[in-house]
């Protein structure tokens, strides 16, 4: 089963590289990772989307709050959170496409960012089931290159009743 | 020689004395000389000395200008520092921070950029002690700390230094050592550049710490080394490294005043939750069959006296891990001794019949439960531990209960009735007639057991015992009796060989009226004897006794078992281990008759100086009880040998 854990770390240098140590030590797998500055410049969050068992990812939460420098870590599973991708995709296009993929961009509410003789780079976002159909879409056409960011998410707080 | 410094203007440096090179400099910059030169010579290597040090200064000061206008940080506008805010030069703040911190013994080695720290160290209250190998100090220190609870400190150069202190660090980390390492590094400038005796230390010893730092900024280093005896010592103890490059030990560093350590990432709940206590209180009082399996945290938390009242009050039999040993008074008719793969039968036994099993300050490790499936398959579980990640990694567990184990003991036994339970202790009393701890006595050789024994016999159970790792340590285990916390210092978790000898000497420092003994293999020994040479020189009566059966032992019985008797690589060609202990200044001497095995004990335990008893002892004994790799723990091999008319 997929997690989504959330860590709030401080932003110190060797911090991700004592995470993903810490992975590769004790053989998690991690399926995707960002990281990014929060609006404490001393604080970071890392997403870390982990595939296991309750058992396992329980010993990844407890492992990962061990470390001295996260502070805190949350396991979103079962919670309802709002998960998203960021990607940017580059597909074959030439002249003759463009409008069939116009519309296909449109669909996924993408944005086409840079746009050539051959090709058009989209920049989608969205959760990642919409990201995975979107390159599904596109595979046809043949995709050049594409880089994608790791899941972030947040909880929705309106509707999740406090504790 | 310190010279008088007479006070002129402005320029007068705030020591009225200092050395004589000090002077000279001082002079020369107030003179406003930003040149000079010259040609080295013994004569005046004080006063190069001295350039060194203020032009290793000066770069710190042009690194950092560098490298704020580099990247036009927005720095904090510098507040002018506090009132009463001492700065000192950085390897004086680093000797300071050791004093402040109440150490009085520590260990490490030389090399180009702990230089300053050294320096620095020549004047302090602190007694330093000087291994052969960085790995012989941090395991000196390391024991130290076993013998004590206090935090052990050595320091290593930047490089090999450090990767030679690895090994030491990861044995720490395994069985929850406080240790506080501090390693040099090249300047802040040159990392990263391949410079020489450069590694990144604190990258590679990441895993293997609890937590590490390295100081670039002179302002962090005095609180980095308080964090580090802060973290060292509470919650579950273990390494901590602070890494500090050799321009901030040059560079002036504040000292801010003594105040609370605030980490936001590192909470301890000492505290066990009431409802979790009480839960295990109610299943101990309903138990039939109970059993305390306690291990290395009871000592570290310092809950051997608290245990003792339970296991009384409650009426319930102890067993121990090799960690936990010196935690129960292995005289008392409540103690099963150890449990495990080389476990006393009666202890294995137990714990796959009782119907309620109490961990104290242990990690179910795969050397304590056998196959896990079938580990106490009747027992309701209760785990009491530091460390929230211990709980249910190995053995899924009903009662968990985080916290120290002295408070949460504590607040068990105000909740625990006496129970009977005579048929429990029946049950048991025929399984420790039954198969009781043996071995061939009648044989001709030298059995190793015998050795221990007849140690055990003449110091009275009273010594400290360190082991290496392999026969020796296991039957050390067996075959001692220990009745109090820190008298058995071995290495458990990682099973470091050559722990037993460095540990003997950090024992001894730490404990210098006791009796310290190094029972180590001979394979084991090999590995750091180096440090005879460290025990003669601060005339340390450590005394080796050596079970030398001229094999790697416990690989070689591995072989006989499940490799067919094929000993690949595992018999060695040893020294005469009595010549090599007199050549490093030690007494030596060889047993190899069963019937001198007493005069000799005699003879090692009379001598005053460092003694290396070899004692030749039969070369294909094996450790028994066993239970061989994925069987369950009731599963031992070795029982039926030897049976008793």
């Amino acid at each position: 089963m997929k997690h989504i854990l959330s860590a709030l770390v401080l932003n110190k240098p060797g911090v991700l590289a004592h995470v993903a140590g810490m992975f590769a030590a004790r053989a998690f797998n991690i399926d995707s990772l960002a990281v990014g500055r929060t609006d404490d410049p001393t604080l970071s969050r890392m997403t870390i989307v982990v595939v296991g068992d309750d058992k396992v990812v329980e010993q990844v939460r407890k492992q990962l709050v061990k470390i001295v420098s996260i502070v805190k870590v949350q396991d979103y599973v079962g919670q309802d959170v709002v998960a998203r991708d960021l990607m940017l995709i580059s597909v074959s296009c030439p002249p003759e496409k463009r409008p069939e993929m116009m519309a296909l961009i449109e669909m996924f509410n993408g944005k086409v960012v840079e746009i050539g003789q051959k090709f058009v780079m989209v920049e989608i976002t969205g959760p990642e089931n919409k990201i995975e159909s979107f390159i599904d879409a596109c595979r046809p056409y043949g995709i050049k290159s594409m880089v994608r960011t790791g899941t972030v998410a947040m909880p929705r707080q309106a509707r999740t009743p406090q504790t | 020689m310190e010279s008088s410094f007479p006070p002129r203007g402005v320029c007068a440096p705030s020591p009225p004395y200092c050395l004589g090179s000090q002077v000279i400099i001082h002079t020369l910059l107030e003179q406003g000389v930003e040149v000079v030169f010259g040609y080295l010579g013994a004569s005046v290597m004080p006063l190069f000395d001295e350039f060194w040090r203020v032009e290793a200064a000066a770069q710190f000061e042009r690194n950092k200008r560098n490298l704020l206008q580099e990247n036009k940080m927005s720095t904090k506008p510098q507040t002018s520092p506090e009132v009463g805010t001492v700065h000192k030069p950085g390897s004086q703040v680093m000797v300071d921070m050791l004093v402040e911190q109440g150490v009085e013994v520590m260990f490490g080695y030389l090399g180009g950029v702990v230089l300053p720290f050294f320096d620095k160290l020549y004047d302090a209250p602190i007694k330093f002690i000087i291994p052969r190998h960085e790995q012989g100090g941090c395991h000196m220190a390391d024991a130290y700390a076993r013998a004590t609870g206090k935090v052990g400190v050595v320091v290593a150069t930047s490089g090999p230094g450090a990767t030679n202190l690895t090994t030491g660090l990861a044995t720490a980390m395994m069985d929850s050592i406080p240790l506080v390492a501090i390693t040099g590094q090249v300047r802040t400038d040159l990392i990263g550049n391949d410079a020489f005796q450069e590694a990144d230390t604190t990258g590679i010893t990441r895993p293997i710490t609890k937590h590490n730092v390295i100081v670039k900024d002179p302002n962090q280093l005095a609180q980095a080394i308080r964090e580090a005896f802060y973290i060292a010592q509470t919650g579950r103890p273990g390494p901590v490294l602070v890494d500090v490059p050799v321009d901030i030990q040059f560079a002036q560093c504040p000292i801010p005043p003594k105040g609370e350590i605030e980490l936001p990432g590192y909470r301890i709940r000492p505290q066990g939750h009431a409802r979790q206590i009480e839960m295990a209180a109610e299943a101990i009082n309903a138990s039939k069959k109970p059993v305390l399996y306690a291990g290395g945290g009871v000592i570290i938390s310092g809950a051997a006296e608290v245990l003792c009242a339970l296991a009384q009050k409650a009426n319930i039999p102890v067993t121990m891990t090799l960690m936990g040993l010196g935690s129960y008074d292995q005289a008392r008719p409540e103690s099963l001794d150890m449990l495990g793969m080389h476990g006393s039968a009666y202890a294995n036994f137990a714990v796959q019949n009782c119907d309620l099993l109490i961990s104290v300050g242990a990690r179910f490790d795969d050397r304590v439960t056998g196959a896990l499936k079938n580990f106490a398959p009747y027992a309701k579980i209760v785990h009491i531990d530091m460390d929230p990640a211990s709980i249910s990694k190995n053995v899924a567990v009903d009662i968990p209960v985080v916290g120290d184990a002295r408070l949460v003991l504590e607040a068990i036994i105000a909740e625990v009735e006496y129970r009977p339970r005579k048929e429990w202790f029946e049950q048991i009393a025929v399984w420790k007639a039954k198969h009781p701890l043996r071995y061939d006595r009648d044989a001709d050789v030298i059995k190793p057991q015998y050795v221990i024994e007849e140690l055990y016999r003449q110091t009275h159970g009273d010594a400290i015992i360190c082991t290496g790792v392999g026969q020796h340590q296991m039957w050390s285990a067996q075959f001692y009796k220990y009745s109090r916390p820190r008298q058995f210092i071995t290495s458990g978790g990682l099973g470091t060989m050559g722990f037993g000898l460095p540990a003997a000497i950090g024992a001894q420092l730490a404990c210098p009226d006791r009796m310290v003994i190094d029972i180590d293999g001979d394979s084991s020994f090999n590995m750091t004897l180096t440090e005879l040479s460290t025990a003669v020189m601060y005339e340390l009566p450590i005394k080796v006794c050596l079970i030398n059966n001229g094999f790697m032992g416990m690989v070689r019985q591995w072989q006989e078992l499940f490799y067919g008797r094929r000993y690949s690589q595992s018999s060695l060609k040893n020294p005469d281990f009595a010549r090599l202990a007199e050549a490093f200044g030690a007494v030596g001497f060889t047993v190899d008759k069963k019937d001198d095995v007493p005069a000799g004990i005699e003879r090692m335990l009379k001598e005053t100086r460092p003694v290396v008893a070899d004692f030749r002892v039969d070369p294909e004994e094996n450790v028994w009880p066993m239970v061989p790799t994925g069987k369950s723990l009731h599963e031992m091999d070795g029982l039926d040998i030897f049976e008793m008319a």
